[in-house]
């Protein structure tokens, strides 16, 4: 056994996700923007997102944290490009669940790609590395005002 | 009876499982330490047989109770060389031991434009009371440098300690960089500029004898559960003259000497201290665990120690791309190693891991200044007590080794 249980967590695509993450940098023309803290290792993360037309136009990220957080932000940022605000509230719910094991339907429809992290589920002490990116768009479309915030890290919700 | 190092395990029921189908190797005993068999059943014993309210029956049982409960009063003030065991508080850990000397002498006596110096390898507990302290009462908070082997540099520490420095406070062995630090030799600098010296003992105690008149120091903090008793118990010593001057901080049963409808004196410490039922429980579990390792006798626990890291740290420093925080020379080590694989997340090392049964901790290790100043956001941390072995050093070395091969292939 050992280590080869990691490559139910550590897939393939999740390596590469991590090794050159999408859309990392920063965007000049945010509309909303906020940073959220794990306070368990203490990794930070900078969501940015901008707007047109009610949808998402463009996100970045950047920040530091381990594979599963910054691949879990990579695949929530190529996923939420083109989704409205209660789109992408759907998806955070729904990558929620499925990462902390609770059954959803449809899945793969919801989430494209990023619906491999269901892996994670076997993985407790691993969940909140994975949640952190897609609670952090979550609280950043949230907020309207367009300077930084710094967010909490909800535990119990979301 | 002098007990066999090797044969200590078989006291730990709990070390005796499967984790991920590997035999467990428990390796996060700076978090908190397993407890014994004699521990557990002396908690089971106690709630089984004597379980009362101390202080306040004539009936047999609180009498047994009570008689327990500072009988573990005296055993503490001896394990630590206390001149007597009223300067010994029961609290729930080191954190609250820390908080109770910021909140209560720290409040008292701390006038605005005095400092206080900690330094950059505190843990969040003996670090934020001082800072809070500090905005309450407009005094100076101030960081003592480390060396670039973590030790603590002694020349800030001359620098920073001054005539306007009304308390220093120091971890006595760090928990992050395992280093012991000459908090004897710093308590003279502090007691030269009439400062109190406070001494965060949580990773010394369960490592090394503790002499508290010998370290010439005012105040020393620890906790239970890192040293096999339950959690939920913690000691605060203070010299008597300091803690007769500092007002108790928790008021109600317990504590009162009398109380009138307006006014109320006060127990003498320590019992003035100890507002409320103590966790009785706690404080026999804790008095097990001093039996326990007195039985060992902690000259042998620390040399013991000594022997695991001689062995596992130049086998560390051989992997390629693994950094080691702290000194490389294993004689100024406590049981504690904290390390990055080049590249990778302690997260991910740390959860690869527990997958070959492996428990190590992983995060900043409540000391977010210390990860600043190391220049990284986390690290992975192994500590050893006194019932690993040379093997379990070596699974983690080979586990290490593995871990890195994983990531760099993306297989096993």
């Amino acid at each position: 056994m050992g280590l080869s249980r990691l490559d139910n967590l550590y897939r393939q695509m999740i390596l590469e996700h991590a090794s050159h993450p999408h859309h990392h940098g920063t965007l000049k023309n945010a509309d909303h923007q906020l940073e959220l803290r794990n306070p368990t290792c203490g990794d930070v993360l900078v969501v940015q997102v901008a707007m047109k037309a009610s949808k998402v136009s463009d996100v970045a990220f950047s920040g530091s944290g381990c594979t599963i957080s910054q691949a879990s932000a990579s695949m929530m940022t190529d996923e939420v490009i083109g989704k409205t605000a209660a789109q992408v509230e759907q998806m955070v719910v729904t990558f929620s669940k499925m990462v902390t094991g609770d059954s959803v339907d449809n899945v793969d429809d919801i989430l494209g790609d990023a619906a491999i992290l269901e892996g994670v589920a076997q993985f407790p002490a691993r969940i909140k590395c994975a949640t952190l990116a897609w609670k952090a768009i979550y609280q950043a479309i949230e907020n309207d005002n367009k300077e930084s915030t710094i967010g909490l890290m909800r535990h119990d919700e979301l | 009876m002098v007990k066999q190092m090797n044969e200590l395990i078989k006291d730990f029921p709990i070390l005796d499982q499967k984790v991920n189908d590997e035999q467990l190797v428990y390796l996060d005993n700076a978090a908190t330490t397993q407890k014994p068999r004699a521990v557990v059943d002396a908690v089971t014993n106690y709630y089984y047989h004597d379980n009362a309210n101390v202080h306040r029956g004539v009936h047999t049982l609180a009498e047994r109770a009570t008689a327990q409960f500072e009988d573990v009063r005296k055993k503490v003030a001896h394990f630590i060389n206390a001149p007597s065991e009223q300067e010994i508080i029961y609290t729930k850990g080191t954190t609250e031991s820390l908080n109770w000397v910021a909140a209560s002498y720290g409040r008292t006596f701390v006038k605005p434009g005095d400092e206080i110096v900690i330094s950059y390898m505190e843990h969040h507990s003996n670090l934020v009371p001082w800072q809070i302290l500090a905005k309450k009462n407009g005094a100076v908070l101030k960081y003592i440098d480390l060396l670039p082997d973590g030790q603590l540099d002694m020349d800030s520490v001359k620098k920073q300690i001054t005539d306007k420095t009304a308390i220093v406070s120091l971890a006595h062995a760090s928990n992050v960089l395992g280093v012991v630090n000459p908090v004897a030799k710093i308590a003279k600098i502090a007691h030269k500029h009439g400062a109190i010296m406070v001494v965060d003992g949580a990773q010394s105690t369960p490592y090394m004898r503790i002499d508290v008149q010998d370290l010439g120091i005012d105040f020393f903090a620890f906790s239970g559960h890192k040293l096999m008793a339950p959690t939920g118990i913690g000691i605060l010593w203070g010299k008597s003259e300091l803690l007769e001057q500092m007002p108790p901080l928790e008021f109600g049963g317990e504590m009162i000497d009398w109380v009138q409808l307006q006014e109320t004196t006060f127990k003498k410490a320590p019992w003035k201290f100890e507002g409320g039922t103590q966790n009785i429980a706690g404080v026999v579990g804790l008095g097990a665990a001093i039996d326990y390792l007195e039985s060992i006798g902690m000259d042998k626990i620390e040399n013991y120690e000594k022997s695991l890291i001689a062995n596992i740290l130049p086998e560390l420093v051989k992997i390629d791309g693994l950094e080691i925080y702290g000194p490389l020379d294993p004689s100024k080590r406590t049981g504690i190693i904290s390390f990055n694989l080049k590249g990778l997340h302690p997260h991910d090392v740390a959860t690869a891991l527990d997958m070959e049964g492996i428990a190590v901790r992983a995060g900043h290790h409540c000391a977010q200044p210390l990860m600043e100043y190391l220049d990284v956001t986390a690290t992975a941390r192994a500590s050893f007590y006194l019932y690993n072995t040379v093997e379990d050093g070596q699974r983690l070395v080979e586990a290490i080794k593995a871990t890195k091969e994983f990531f760099k292939n993306g297989i096993v």
